[in-house]
């Protein structure tokens, strides 16, 4: 596919939905840096006091997946193409709040080590693919957990929802908040963004369920919102005092 | 604790082979928004001058001239620090809950005293 060196340098990768510098107004610009300020203040309260110690690798290597994953962008219909988001995949491995830091890592990462996404934007990117989608996949990881109990194909047909509902309200989201920028009219790219994304979302429900069922095959256990048996109820004990080695 | 270590190696590992193999043959279409924004006529208003320079725009090594091995490596090193920042990230989170009640302890003994 791309073999010559001017193919890769023409790769220009904007991004999806990683908003550039110069598509905001101020306001909407401070706006969402403040909701996302709080939402991820909000996580980090949380953290603080849940962080289990079996957490930190996961948390390392869902970071990197998504990061990873993030700069592969796969052709979708007309011309365009997408990528993965990971906001669901991280939510349902994280729990609410663990995934919420990953998403803001890797968010913040993107921009300041790639360009990918604008520092002035990085307060929406962070409140559309992060406190946004990390909300509404929070809502289907506890649904899940409550209403799976345990079984397989309903708790990963949660997953897969949220992750095509994260992908298309972060596009609703960031189409807003170009609108009230007065970049663009509202419902001209409202329709155009919400169309693409639908499509893009059926892959991140296919990714996030593969990536999910391999892990909860390989370890259920570092699933966090996977109801964990009886038995677990002991591990913690167990695990601090292996910890130490 | 060692085999979710292990876990996490082997996750890293699928995610550098992700950034550093696959990464280059991306596809280099206008992804979603830049779509939208070119079709609808506001992609000019992000062509101006980023707020910040980038070190590795695009994911990509400027200082690296063969443009393969540019997007390969700027994949795998951002990739490293993905892993890095968040494994950091926990750690400090870890270490500031540890401090937090350490200090309570050390309040509610003095407290007794």
């Amino acid at each position: 596919m791309l073999h010559s060196d001017e193919s890769c340098s023409a790769l220009a990768r904007e991004d999806t939905m990683h908003i550039p510098d110069g598509f905001l107004s101020r306001e909407v610009a401070l706006g969402t840096y403040a909701a996302s300020g709080l939402g991820v203040g909000m996580a980090l309260r949380k953290l603080q006091h849940a962080l289990d110690e079996r957490m930190v690798p996961v948390i390392g290597m869902m970071a990197a997946f998504i990061f990873a994953a993030q700069m592969l962008n796969f052709p979708v219909a007309t011309g365009t193409s997408g990528h993965f988001m990971g906001c669901a995949l991280a939510v349902f491995v994280l729990g609410p709040a663990g995934g919420l830091l990953v998403m803001t890592l890797v968010l913040v990462l993107q921009c300041l080590l790639a360009g990918d996404g604008g520092l002035t934007a990085l307060g929406a990117n962070v409140f559309n693919m992060g406190v946004v989608g990390c909300l509404v996949s929070s809502i289907f990881a506890i649904g899940a957990r409550w209403t799976a109990r345990g079984r397989r194909a309903p708790f990963l047909a949660a997953g897969a929802v949220a992750a095509f509902l994260s992908i298309v309200l972060a596009s609703a989201c960031c189409s807003v908040e170009l609108a009230l920028s007065g970049t663009a009219q509202l419902w001209v790219t409202l329709a155009a963004m919400v169309g693409v994304h639908a499509l893009i979302g059926v892959a991140e429900a296919a990714i996030t369920v593969a990536a999910l069922s391999a892990l909860l095959s390989a370890r259920p256990d570092l699933v966090a919102t996977w109801p964990q048996p009886d038995a677990n109820l002991l591990q913690p004990t167990l695990t601090q005092k292996g910890g130490g080695t | 604790m060692k085999g979710i270590w292990i876990v996490a190696a082997v996750g890293l590992l699928i995610a550098l082979v992700l950034g550093g193999m696959l990464s280059p043959f991306a596809s280099s279409r206008p992804d979603g928004l830049e779509r939208v924004a070119e079709d609808k006529g506001f992609a000019e208003k992000g062509q101006g001058e980023p707020a910040m320079k980038a070190p590795m725009p695009d994911y990509t090594i400027p200082s690296v001239r063969n443009g393969l091995t540019s997007a390969r490596l700027g994949g795998v090193i951002g990739t490293l620090l993905a892993f890095g920042v968040g494994i950091g990230a926990a750690f400090c989170l870890r270490a500031l809950h540890a401090g937090a009640s350490k200090s309570k302890i050390e309040h509610r003994k003095s407290g007794i005293q």
